[in-house]
């Protein structure tokens, strides 16, 4: 769990990029964190894993402090997949590149070893097991970088902009392995600019602008409030859009998801039939 | 990183800045060479206060004393290198014309970092690209010392994103004896240098569809005149260096 008490950052260049947020994660939760760029979302979810410590206010990791912890300490808890993998890939094989974080926590080279054979076949990259992971696509190369978090077990995975740089299927795979995740009881957080991806999705929503959060709640609640989602410089899911231009004819608005929306057209269609 | 923004160009209006970028070359390179000149510690330390005037008429004290807090630990290092290899070789005894030595090397390093510092802090990327193509060096050498000086902040943003990634997987930079540490940083280094590489690949792609290199001869905006200041700073680089040289030959300096 992560409790986040009334924190303020700002950046050694004086710039104020928190003001004043709390939130509290419970375990096993799944939540987009929203907003436009300069909104302070990575800046925020720098201080889950203690990388950035709060000038003001406690951010608590499972109850312990992170001003009162190491980053290494708190990476066994919580895993960070930066946005750009090519800031982590440095080994010569993608294999050693998973084992790297296992290697630092000390991990016995059996565990590292079933581990690695293990993320490979999740993140489907078994075939490029000894390839170099600088030959390897965009995609792959987030993958690996994934992978290489996801090794270490952590009870907690922060991700930073996860869909960018992904084609429809490998979006729709990461979906499902966020599902997957949420199975075992671990926590997701995702960094997003991915409108479409969070309404498939349908996680707790948090909105930011301007170094604050400025809403918090259902997937369904949020992303279906023009103005809000205005304000935070994002537009509507598409399927959202259409349910606001047909709530004139009786219809519901706040409708994210594809199954959902096929159901309540379906409801209509027959009741116009009859 | 501290000692790359003490390098880093910030727009003030100042004498010092408005001098002419290859005129405040030669006053670097003057004193480069006095300082390379002595091994004692009164001409460096004269040398080191001849400077300081000049950081306080170009009103950057600040970045430059970040600059020279971050040359502080290298510093350190020439002086104890120096005093450990005397100390070995002199059959473990140390004289205080030893340590004066040892302080002299450290001294001339810190008038060095202090000089280019001036210089760096002073100059704009595009007065210096400016100054290196009418001192008739190719225009491709000048566009890629100029990209060269501009991408040192950038890459220095970079390395902190590339050693929070690090940091998120567990590598702790501290831990170990030395060797440890150095290859601590392995893991930071070819993410950099990688992303470079490929950073300059994408600039040279996205230049080459905008049709860089297509005309043979360029004409610039603006172009550099000698003004009064830049004779005066002249005039003293020339006294700087033929003083040096002076008391070099002539002059008994005193030592401790």
């Amino acid at each position: 769990m992560i409790e986040i008490l009334d924190i303020h950052y700002s950046y050694p260049s004086k710039i104020e990029a928190l003001r004043g947020v709390s939130l509290t994660i419970k375990d096993g939760e799944f939540v987009a964190i929203m907003g436009q760029n300069g909104a302070g979302k990575s800046t925020f979810v720098k201080h889950f894993n203690g990388l950035l410590k709060p000038s003001v206010g406690s951010v608590k990791v499972d109850g312990v402090e992170t001003t009162k912890s190491s980053v290494a300490a708190l990476a066994r808890s919580v895993g960070f997949v930066f946005q750009n993998p090519d800031h982590q890939l440095f080994s010569e094989t993608v294999e050693a590149e998973v084992g790297f974080a296992l290697k630092n926590f000390g991990f016995d080279a059996k565990i590292i070893e079933e581990r690695i054979t293990a993320m490979l076949e999740l993140l489907s990259l078994s075939q490029y097991r000894k390839t170099s992971p600088f030959l390897l696509s965009g995609g792959e190369r987030k993958r690996v970088a994934l992978a290489s978090v996801l090794a270490c077990d952590p009870k907690m995975l922060v991700l930073d902009e996860p869909t960018i740089g992904q084609d429809h299927e490998q979006k729709e795979k990461l979906q499902q392995f966020i599902l997957k995740l949420q199975e075992q009881g671990k926590t997701v957080v995702a960094v997003t600019h991915d409108v479409e991806f969070v309404a498939e999705c349908n996680p707790r929503v948090v909105l930011m602008r301007e170094g604050k959060i400025v809403a918090d709640g259902e997937g369904h609640q949020i992303l279906t409030d023009p103005a809000m989602l205005e304000a935070a410089s994002i537009v509507l899911p598409q399927i959202a859009q259409v349910f606001t231009k047909l709530s004139a004819a009786g219809l519901p608005k706040d409708i994210i998801d594809i199954s959902e929306a096929k159901s309540v057209l379906l409801k209509a269609l027959e009741k116009r039939k009859q | 990183m501290s000692i790359f923004d003490g390098l880093k160009f910030r727009r003030v209006n100042s004498i010092i800045h408005n001098l002419d970028p290859r005129i405040k070359f030669i006053y670097v390179i003057g004193v480069f060479i006095a300082a390379l000149l002595f091994l004692q510690i009164i001409p460096l330390v004269a040398l080191f206060l001849l400077q300081l005037p000049f950081v306080f008429l170009a009103r950057v004290q600040r970045q430059w004393m970040r600059s020279l807090r971050g040359a502080a630990f290298l510093a350190g290092f020439i002086f104890f290198i120096n005093i450990v290899t005397i100390f070995l070789g002199n059959n473990y005894t140390v004289t205080p014309s030893n340590i004066e030595g040892a302080l002299s090397m450290t001294l001339r390093f810190v008038v060095l970092v202090e000089s280019f510092s001036v210089f760096f802090l002073t100059t704009s990327p595009d007065h210096l690209g400016l100054a290196l193509e009418q001192s008739r060096v190719p225009y491709e050498f000048a566009f890629a010392f100029t990209t060269a000086v501009r991408f040192v902040p950038v890459l220095a943003e970079e390395a902190q994103t590339i050693m929070d990634a690090q940091k998120a997987r567990g590598l702790e930079l501290e831990k170990g004896n030395l060797l440890k540490r150095i290859r601590n940083y392995i893991p930071i280094l070819i993410p950099l240098i990688v992303s470079a590489i490929r950073r300059s690949l994408e600039l040279a792609e996205a230049m080459e569809s905008r049709a860089w290199g297509a005309c043979k001869k360029r004409t610039n905006l603006y172009t550099l005149r000698l003004h009064k200041g830049d004779y005066v700073l002249l005039g003293i680089t020339a006294i700087i260096v033929i003083g040096a040289i002076y008391a070099y030959f002539y002059v008994s300096i005193p030592t401790l």
